[in-house]
């Protein structure tokens, strides 16, 4: 029988981020149809808080790695506290949200354990008694389904892909687990965040709606002319007054790093695409792109799909998206944002 | 006291992103049609990170690069052909699938058995590199189990920048959620560095360079050891591409209020 064991790493705030209870629910329905029993693993400075927001989620054990080594993102610690979890539980299958913590330490921890790990999971089916789960490979072209012998299999589940737990709160009993870091365990250390160099924080995951701007917004319009800071203007505000998160394409991303007139708010972190990001969000509204499959997998993952371009025959809507709406995109932006109002 | 560092590139090849990809079942698994005759490109990220070995050699004399390549070794002969113009490395070839469809591990195996092998690599001076992701598993995890089985502890992944401070520490930007850098501060070599982007344009071709390489490069090509990796314990059940034709309904000759109208209702549903 499987032993199931849900990870996730405390906030700031010492709780959980939505992509940690989206894991959860994700786990308490697979321990439920496989029947089998379910602990959860927490790590961070002081997890008590993050346990008793979760303690009525049905799971048999609380297990914890805590204390000030453990609170901030750095790869020796955090494999450490995963490897120690996961043996502790005796987990046959670990599920963790794909945050860039676990992205980093997880596959460590599993080649410990001699297991195996899948990322960027996006289904899972316990069909019959053996779990099957879905992938994509070549960067979003193709997906797959499929199964493994070997246990532990670790699983990093792509945010988005399921609904966040919500539950009761309580009291948990938290069974503390001792790792002891080894000195060269703390040759690095964490320094802090930093915002890259764009003027505005443009990116923002919990989004509803992804905005994607195209290479078209920086070239020639009808009077001949760019209009390059008119259009940076445009897409601020539009991002400001629908608190969108910002993508862009490749194009229009190179173009802002090689120089001359550039869009100032975006940097290579806004691209998606195939060599870029494929974000998760529920709408998404592309404006002067034209990038054909395969580019276009920078909006895969994103349900309603809009567009807004001067060519009717524009290769990233035709047969993609839902709407596509043949206009000045320069005009379509100013009238919607005066429309949002403020 | 030598100077300078160590740098093995983990990096191998991919086919053209522009290439249209159609999954086919072989008799090991699945794969890619005509595969073989796929153009190909060096791993888009694993490139960035070479270019960043690169740059990184060159302010510190004394360094040496190698880039370790698991692939076909007739496509990793073609794909030398531009690439070596571009970096001054050795090559350290292995003969085997560059297929999406074999698993990490094994891939991570073969890989740290062969920089296990490297005759003159100073492992105090080595900083692994490699892309942070590949463009056909795309999984994200092979740089830091080949850091495990090689002993390292101090792993970076979707690095963007790294910087030598007058210590002889580094710092280390690593992209993570919402568009924000982490900032780290590692005493120093040895540490893995899986790379994003980081900052650098593709090196110019320099033909001297690229003479220079294949005097290496194809002894090391025709001694290339075979590394037969597969997927053993996975059992694909299927592989498809996705059926997303949508039908899009194209507004056209319609007033610019009109559109914005709609679209703003569209937002606010
Ligand atoms: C190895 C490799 C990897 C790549 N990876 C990616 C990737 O990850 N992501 C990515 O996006 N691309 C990627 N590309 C690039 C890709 O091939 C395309 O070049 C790119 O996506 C096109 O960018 P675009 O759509 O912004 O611009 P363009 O193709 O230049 O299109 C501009 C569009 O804007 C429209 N336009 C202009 N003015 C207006 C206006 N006033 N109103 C409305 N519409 C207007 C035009 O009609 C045109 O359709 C990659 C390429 C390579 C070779």
């Amino acid at each position: 029988m499987e032993k199931i064991l849900f990870l996730a790493y405390t906030q700031d705030d010492g709780l959980l981020p939505k992509a940690a209870l989206e894991t959860l629910n994700a786990a308490i329905d697979l321990a439920s149809k496989l029947q089998a029993p379910l602990s959860l693993g927490l790590i961070g400075d002081n997890v008590q808080a993050a346990a008793d927001a979760i303690a009525g989620c049905g799971a048999q054990e609380f297990f914890a790695v805590e204390g000030p080594d453990f609170a901030s993102s750095r790869y020796a610690s955090d494999a450490a506290a995963a490897e120690a979890l996961a043996r502790r539980a005796g987990a046959t299958l670990v599920l963790a949200p794909s945050v860039s913590r676990f992205a980093r330490s997880l596959p460590g921890a599993a080649l410990r354990l001699d297991g195996r790990i899948e990322t960027h999971v996006c289904a899972l089916d316990p069909g019959g008694d053996s779990l099957s789960i879905q992938r994509w490979y070549y960067r979003q072209r193709m997906i797959a389904t499929l199964t493994r012998s070997q246990r532990p299999w670790f699983l990093l589940i792509d945010p988005g892909v399921f609904k966040p737990w919500e539950g009761q709160q309580g009291q948990a009993t938290v069974d503390k687990v001792t790792v002891a870091l080894p000195e060269n365990a703390r040759r690095t250390r964490f320094v802090g965040f930093e915002a890259p160099a764009a003027d505005a924080q443009t990116i923002r995951p919990e989004a509803e709606l992804l905005f994607v701007a195209g290479a078209g917004w920086t070239k020639k319009q009808a009077d001949g002319q760019p209009h390059v800071k008119e259009a940076e203007k445009l897409i601020h505000d539009f991002i400001t007054k629908a608190k969108a998160s910002l993508g862009s394409s490749k194009s229009l991303v190179d173009q802002t790093c090689e120089g001359g007139e550039v869009i100032s708010l975006l940097s290579h972190l806004n691209q998606v695409g195939q060599t870029g990001a494929t974000p998760r969000h529920p709408k998404g509204l592309a404006t002067c792109c034209h990038g054909e499959e395969p580019h276009t997998v920078g909006w895969r993952f994103i349900n309603e799909r809009r567009a807004v371009n001067l060519d009717g025959s524009c290769g990233w809507a035709i047969g993609k998206a839902d709407v596509l709406y043949v206009a000045d995109a320069f005009q379509v932006m100013a009238k919607v944002n005066e429309l949002l109002g403020d | 006291m030598s100077t300078g560092f160590h740098i093995v590139v983990c990096g191998s090849l991919v086919p053209d992103p522009l290439q249209t990809l159609n999954p086919v079942q072989g008799a090991n698994g699945p794969g890619l049609k005509n595969e073989l005759m796929l153009p190909a490109v060096l791993d888009p990220f694993a490139a960035h990170s070479l270019y960043e070995a690169a740059n990184l050699a060159k302010k510190m004399p004394g360094s040496k690069i190698w880039l370790v390549s698991l692939g076909n070794k007739a496509k990793l002969q073609q794909l030398m052909m531009t690439i070596a113009q571009k970096v001054a490395f050795e090559l350290v070839p292995l003969d085997g699938p560059a297929s999406g469809f074999t698993d990490s591990f094994e891939v991570a195996a073969a890989l740290a058995a062969a920089i296990d092998k490297l005759a003159n690599l100073d492992r105090s001076r080595l900083l692994l590199f490699g892309g942070c992701a590949s463009a056909s598993r795309d999984a994200g995890v092979t740089l830091q189990m080949v850091g495990e089985r090689l002993g390292i502890l101090d792993q970076f992944l979707a690095v963007d920048e790294l910087k030598l401070q007058e210590d002889g520490s580094l710092r280390i930007l690593e992209r993570i959620e919402g568009g924000q850098y982490q900032v780290s501060a590692c005493a120093g070599p040895p540490a893995v560095l899986a790379w994003a982007t980081g900052n650098l344009p593709e090196p110019p071709n320099n033909p001297q360079i690229g003479m220079q390489n294949m005097r290496v490069i194809m002894p090391a090509l025709q001694k290339a050891q075979p590394a037969p990796v597969a997927a053993p314990g996975v059992t694909f059940a299927s592989v498809t591409l996705p059926a997303q034709q949508r039908q899009t309904r194209v507004v056209k000759d319609v007033p610019v209020e009109e559109i914005a109208k709609e679209i703003v209702a569209w937002i606010k549903e």
